[in-house]
């Protein structure tokens, strides 16, 4: 049974922070497929199309028949931990600072053996599940998992460096008024986060929701308006510090497309919102975040970025907010990159239309705020770097894997 | 003779007998700016980006890009900004005569008035009342209603948004036309964020401010500050919008000249 986390004292301000430090990141580009897999929390395997045989590690031909037809594929998630060891010295400066740390021999279901982190709760001998799961570094690590889910097993040491878990954590949601924002505040509070601190971008706008939230004590209302640079450095400048999970519910949506639409101010007021708004974020929270990507355990970890599935591929009837979507989703990949070095993951949620007043006309099914909720909760507790919540958005998934040419043409015949 | 005029305006401006009283807000981010429902287009708020101060971008010198509305800050109405006023001659910030940015100002003060009730409306009633106090209004002159409304916290009681729309002092549909009618007025100003009441789209016609004064040719000047520094009568206003073609508006300084009290 893993020691349930307590919550974590107050930070002595005199000490040294602890500075970001990376596990080993170098990988071969075959094996970057473990990482696409953990990215999106799959546990998938090349699996080769001849012989059927599993590989691990990534290879570039059959290590049996010696094909060169790997496919990477879903496999069970299932093996037996055959042997385990827990290290008291490592020359890496990760994991000295982390020490001990388990590692052990797991034989998969499917085939080969592997070299995996290794879960306190799971017994030599007995069956584990095993996981990909991306590391400090972004790239991916099998971690084996006790066969049935122990209590607290969430907080064991292994785990929580792959995962971005709110619990303890503080978060910032840029836009709280908003109909996704309202929902993350509440569901990062269910999810054990010590403080939410709700940016407000209208002060002067009614919202009895947003006010019935702001009694909860843990919930601070906080002035913020990122198409104003000023705001947005005022407000790093007296909380960035405190930021653990900053989420960005900021959205400006708006219908109609460019070629028959003279507004090009809306234009402009989505790319302002939406991407040059996640551009201010990142210049003035990135910094003091990655700063403290190794700050104890309730360490900053994570950036998610509230996105539309239309950021992919453009749909024409909303083609101005979707260019802005795709500017977004362009410069979400961009901060993932810069924010890899402190550890700090970037999380994309992307959602199809969504259940609230500017998809009124949009049929059903739409993806309700608080789905979207937990799909970020969800996202930051296993670890990934995307997610597409509710049905639409996977189907989208799946066909721009399918046939991206088609589904653009598809989104060009819809109203 | 009008040597003679304007060397004793500037030896009274420099011995201080003539005070200048700035009237306008500053321009910051924070500023409230009117708000439209959200379908509709909206006014951008003022915001700046630093170019450069004195470092790599730009070693010797400081600079800023800025973004807003015609109607940002304090800032003057052409009467081209209204439908009713949209063809009439010299209706834009750039054709508008010369003559037109200087004028006498008639203040009219209805702060304990607009204290007592937000959504307070002037009232012929009420302008006679003053009338009878100062004398009556002369042609061409500004009418501008004191409210104290720039001394609220901005910009939460300065928009004071309800369920059912901002709640702020203005005139009401029947002193408009009547002070153009009957006192040829130049124009209306006022602290809050429009030269309508708050809850003006409710009025008959709505918006009446902007609907006669635009109309008829006339100006608007809002988000003031500073009238309480004003006598009730006798201060000449220095108005000129930015010149921008077919503006509809613009953000300016507006600077008032008062005969010093002491």
């Amino acid at each position: 049974m893993t020691q349930p986390l307590s919550k974590p004292p107050r930070k002595n301000p005199v000490a040294r922070t602890r500075q970001p430090t990376l596990p080993p990141a170098s990988r071969s580009r075959r094996t970057l497929g473990l990482t696409a897999s953990a990215a999106a929390g799959r546990f998938d395997l090349q699996v080769c199309q001849e012989c059927r045989a599993v590989q691990y590690p990534p290879r570039e031909v059959c290590h049996r028949c010696l094909s060169d037809q790997l496919l990477w594929q879903p496999v069970a998630p299932r093996g037996t931990l055959l042997a385990s060891t827990t290290l008291h010295h490592s020359n890496d400066l990760f994991f000295r600072e982390r020490l001990p740390w388990r590692i052990g021999t797991v034989q998969l279901e499917s085939g080969p053996r592997a070299i995996a982190h290794v879960h306190g709760d799971c017994e030599d001998g007995k069956p584990v599940k095993l996981a990909l799961k991306l590391d400090r570094s972004g790239q991916a690590v099998m971690i084996a998992l006790p066969e049935k889910a122990t209590p607290n097993m969430e907080d064991d040491k292994v785990l929580r460096e792959t995962s971005c878990d709110p619990k303890f954590r503080r978060a910032l949601v840029t836009d709280g008024k908003s109909a996704v924002g309202l929902a993350v505040i509440k569901a990062l509070l269910d999810a054990g986060a010590t403080t939410v601190f709700a940016g407000d971008p209208h002060t002067w706008k009614k919202n009895r929701a947003f006010d019935a939230l702001c009694e909860d004590p843990r919930v601070l209302p906080q002035a913020l308006d990122i198409t104003d640079t000023d705001s947005v450095e005022r407000l790093s400048r007296s909380i960035g510090g405190k930021v653990e999970i900053l989420v960005n519910t900021a959205d400006y949506a708006r219908e109609g497309g460019i070629l028959h639409n003279r507004d090009l101010l809306k234009a402009q007021d989505a790319f302002n919102v939406n991407c040059l708004g996640l551009m201010r974020l990142a210049q003035h929270f990135g910094p003091a975040m990655a700063g403290r990507g190794a700050d104890g355990t309730a360490n900053a970890v994570a950036w998610v970025n509230t996105l539309s599935i239309y950021a992919h591929l453009n749909l024409p009837s909303r083609g101005m907010w979707s260019a802005s979507q795709a500017a977004a989703l362009s410069a979400s990949q961009c901060l993932r990159n810069e924010l890899r070095p402190a550890g700090i993951r970037v999380v994309n949620v992307f959602s199809g239309p969504i259940d609230y007043e500017w998809e009124q006309l949009t049929p059903p099914p739409r993806v309700s705020p608080s789905a979207i909720a937990s799909a970020i909760v969800r996202a930051l507790r296993d670890g990934v770097e995307e997610a597409y919540v509710g049905d639409v958005a996977q189907e989208f998934l799946a066909r721009m894997h399918d046939n991206p040419k088609g589904l653009e043409r598809e989104l060009g015949t819809q109203s | 003779m009008s040597t003679t005029v304007l060397s004793q305006f500037m030896a009274e401006l420099l011995s201080g007998k003539i005070r200048i009283v700035d009237l306008t807000e500053t321009l910051t981010p924070e500023f409230p700016t009117i708000v439209m429902p959200p379908e509709f287009g909206q006014a951008w708020p003022f915001r700046i980006e630093e170019i450069s101060r004195y470092d790599e971008r730009g070693p010797a010198w400081y600079w800023n890009n800025f973004s807003m509305s015609e109607h940002t800050g304090t800032h003057f109405d052409a009467p081209v900004h209204w439908v009713s006023g949209k063809d009439l001659p010299d209706n834009t910030v750039d054709s508008i005569p010369l003559e037109s940015f200087i004028a006498d100002a008639c203040v009219i003060d209805c702060s304990a008035e607009s204290r007592e009730n937000p959504d307070f409306l002037l009232t012929i009633d009420f302008v006679k009342q003053w009338e009878a106090r100062h004398g009556t209004i002369p042609a061409r002159s500004w009418v501008f209603m004191r409210t104290d409304w720039s001394q609220r916290q901005k910009p939460n009681d300065y928009l004071n948004m309800k369920d059912d729309g901002a709640h702020s002092p203005g005139p009401d549909a029947q002193v408009v036309p009547w002070l153009i009618k009957e006192r040829d007025v130049h124009g209306f100003g006022t602290e809050s964020v429009g030269t309508d009441a708050g809850q003006a789209q409710h009025l008959d016609p709505p918006y009446p401010c902007h609907y006669f004064m635009h109309g008829n040719n006339r100006y608007g000047l809002q988000c003031m500050t500073n009238l309480h520094q004003l006598p009730p009568k006798g201060a000449v206003i220095f108005s000129a919008p930015l010149k921008i073609r077919s503006g509809s508006g613009s953000p300016l300084r507006v600077l008032a000249l008062v005969p010093n009290a002491s």
